[in-house]
């Protein structure tokens, strides 16, 4: 049904939305335990930096990341020539922009799920003997693990379909970058290509609701599992 | 014996507290007043949940909080068991594993009643595989009160258990704590604003009032004083340490320091210890002995005092029944028409039925009472 090229483009979406999250859950909840209980200066302009990649068009955060990670950029030349890390026109350099455009969903996320934790099961913590990393581990982490869940769900569905950023950053090539926004975007503009993006868009579409689906599947299980249903 | 004094003040001009007290090495004092007295706030400096501005919090010999020797032990580590007005059980671990949960974190040197005696003191046995979101009110309160009493500490803080509950399921939880005081061998601050529970469970009490320490003393003392806002409440009268006896034509003979009284309370076999309030409004007199009465308990009686009960048309009576006290509540004009002046023998009457559904902390039977030995 699908050609060997468009299955690729569906590996390679799956793929960098994979690794998109992979890099970004950690120093999201990072970043969301320092917002919601952080007191330091500079935690709003930290908030308004996280957030940016929502309002700031895709496009131009993914010239911002050319100029940062570019082999000549401030970050971009050290790891080129230390490391012999090149991220432009690379799939890891897919997945680092889709991992800066979903970085928000995955933060707003974490941070509503670890709202949802009432304090005082913290305190009851301690006074029960739980130390600061204990009590995280034990009560915390568990209780804001569905915002954790569903953070990870909805950014992997939108890094799937990440065009703009990716497109700038890591450019349009089969194989390496081109995901598949990309390949129904090429499609688009080659003669005779309607059917291949007809098709594409399907998946697209399928994949997007599958990903919803999980979402609340998984909501629903934690949620009895958390004892609040 | 632990010893709490904390003075701290809410913002520049806000609610002040600046209070003193001890309490016994066992048994329960009860932190009573209205609410906004502070006492909840004692409560959190002493489990260490709140840092006040200046106090000393000493538990069986160890300065938990000293702010002049700049000492403040962690919450965690002050082995200060607390069950809240909300439970606060862990909604994602089973019945068991919240149980468990102080437990493990106890220090292995430290005593108390093993997992299996806390489950059946408190009937959870049922409970283990459940989660708390499947618990009743009543149930989730039991539990927290295991998952505290197991955690070893060195001191249990009681913030209001069973105000969240309605009338039904303070009945259903009140017994278990009554279990829980007897067994625990540990001192319990108790906070709460209803006088049942201090009826029910307190052996000391300490009276709160907008951040100050009204009065500290045993509930028998406090309670027969006339002085205190516990005498304007309509349920004011003294609390009588009893012992059951037996019954009598269907009444139970509760023994007290001075005499018998009978009454309708089902109250255990013989044996039982109680204590049974006596509420002032409940005791009228009698000048000469009197006769064709319904009337069960007719007891002898010196009139030791009378008091005022503030500005209104009636007095308290301060009667000495051998060697206890009673509170009575009587008009001026009664005082005037029989002529009452301290000194008085008088003829003090309690209906049977007044102590009805005051059945109050059935402790541990045996003991053998020096009350007991009183002439009745």
């Amino acid at each position: 049904m699908l050609g060997a090229e468009e299955w690729q483009a569906v590996r390679l979406s799956l793929e960098v939305a994979t690794r998109s999250v992979a890099v970004s859950l950690l120093p999201a909840i990072g970043i969301a335990l320092l917002l919601a209980r952080g007191r330091f200066p500079g935690r709003l302009l930290l908030d308004a930096l996280v957030h940016l990649p929502l309002v700031v068009p895709p496009v131009v955060v993914g010239w911002g990341l050319l100029m940062l990670f570019g082999v000549r950029g401030p970050i971009g030349a050290p790891l080129n020539d230390w490391f012999g890390i090149r991220l432009v026109f690379t799939t890891e350099g897919a997945a680092l922009a889709t991992a800066v455009m979903s970085f928000p969903l995955i933060v707003r996320s974490v941070r509503l799920g670890l709202e949802g934790v009432e304090p005082g099961l913290e305190a009851a913590a301690r006074t029960l003997g739980a130390g600061p990393l204990d009590r995280f581990l034990t009560v915390t982490l568990p209780l804001m693990s569905p915002g954790i869940l569903a953070g990870a769900v909805t950014a992997f569905a939108a890094g799937l379909g990440e065009f703009g950023a990716v497109i700038t950053f890591a450019s349009n090539i089969p194989g390496e970058t081109q995901t598949l926004p990309l390949a129904i975007y090429t499609a688009t503009q080659t003669p005779g290509g309607e059917a291949v993006a007809a098709r594409l868009a399907a998946i697209s579409f399928t994949l997007a609701i599958g990903g919803l689906l999980l979402a609340e599947l998984i909501a629903r299980r934690m949620h009895r599992l958390l004892g609040r249903a | 014996m632990p010893e709490v004094a904390l003075r701290h003040r809410f913002g520049r001009h806000g609610f002040a507290l600046d209070i003193a007290f001890r309490a016994p090495d066992s048994g329960v004092t009860a932190l009573f007043g209205p609410s906004g007295c502070g006492k909840t706030t004692v409560l959190s400096a002493v489990a260490g949940l709140l840092q006040p501005q200046e106090g000393r919090v000493v538990v069986a010999g160890t300065t938990l909080l000293d702010t002049h020797a700049g000492v403040s032990v962690v919450p965690e580590r002050r082995r200060c068991g607390v069950v809240f007005q909300d439970a606060r059980l862990f909604p994602h671990l089973s019945v068991a594993s919240n149980l468990r949960y102080g437990l493990r974190r106890a220090p292995r040197d430290a005593t108390g009643p093993a997992f299996e005696e806390v489950v059946a003191l408190l009937g959870i046995g049922p409970l283990l595989e459940r989660r708390p979101g499947r618990l009743s009110g009543g149930e989730r309160q039991r539990v927290a009160l295991g998952r505290a009493l197991l955690s070893r500490p060195r001191l249990l803080l009681m913030d209001e258990p069973l105000a969240a509950l309605d009338a039904a399921r303070r009945g259903e939880v009140l017994p278990f704590l009554a279990r829980l005081r007897d067994a625990a061998r540990i001192p319990i601050l108790y906070v709460t604003h209803a006088l049942e529970e201090v009826d029910a469970l307190a052996d000391h009490l300490v009276l709160l009032d907008a951040g100050r320490v009204l009065a500290a003393g045993t509930v028998e003392e406090l309670t027969a004083r006339t002085d205190l806002p516990l005498a304007a409440r309509r349920d004011a009268g003294v609390l009588l340490p009893c012992t059951v006896l037996g019954s009598e034509a269907g009444l139970t003979r509760l023994g007290f320091a001075g005499g018998v009284l009978l009454a309708t309370l089902e109250a255990g076999p013989p044996g039982t210890r109680l204590r049974v309030r006596v509420r002032a409004r409940d005791i009228s007199v009698a000048i000469e002995e009197p006769r064709g009465l319904s009337t069960r308990n007719i007891l002898r009686a010196v009139l030791a005092q009378i008091l005022p009960t503030g500005d209104g048309p009636e007095v308290f009576l301060r009667l000495a029944v051998g060697e206890s006290t009673l509170l009575a509540r009587v008009t001026r004009d009664s005082v005037a028409r029989l002529g009452l002046v301290p000194g008085l023998e008088l003829w003090a009457l309690v209906k049977a039925v007044t102590f009805d559904h005051r059945v109050i902390a059935a402790g541990p039977s045996p003991a053998p009472d020096t009350m007991l030995d009183s002439p009745a």
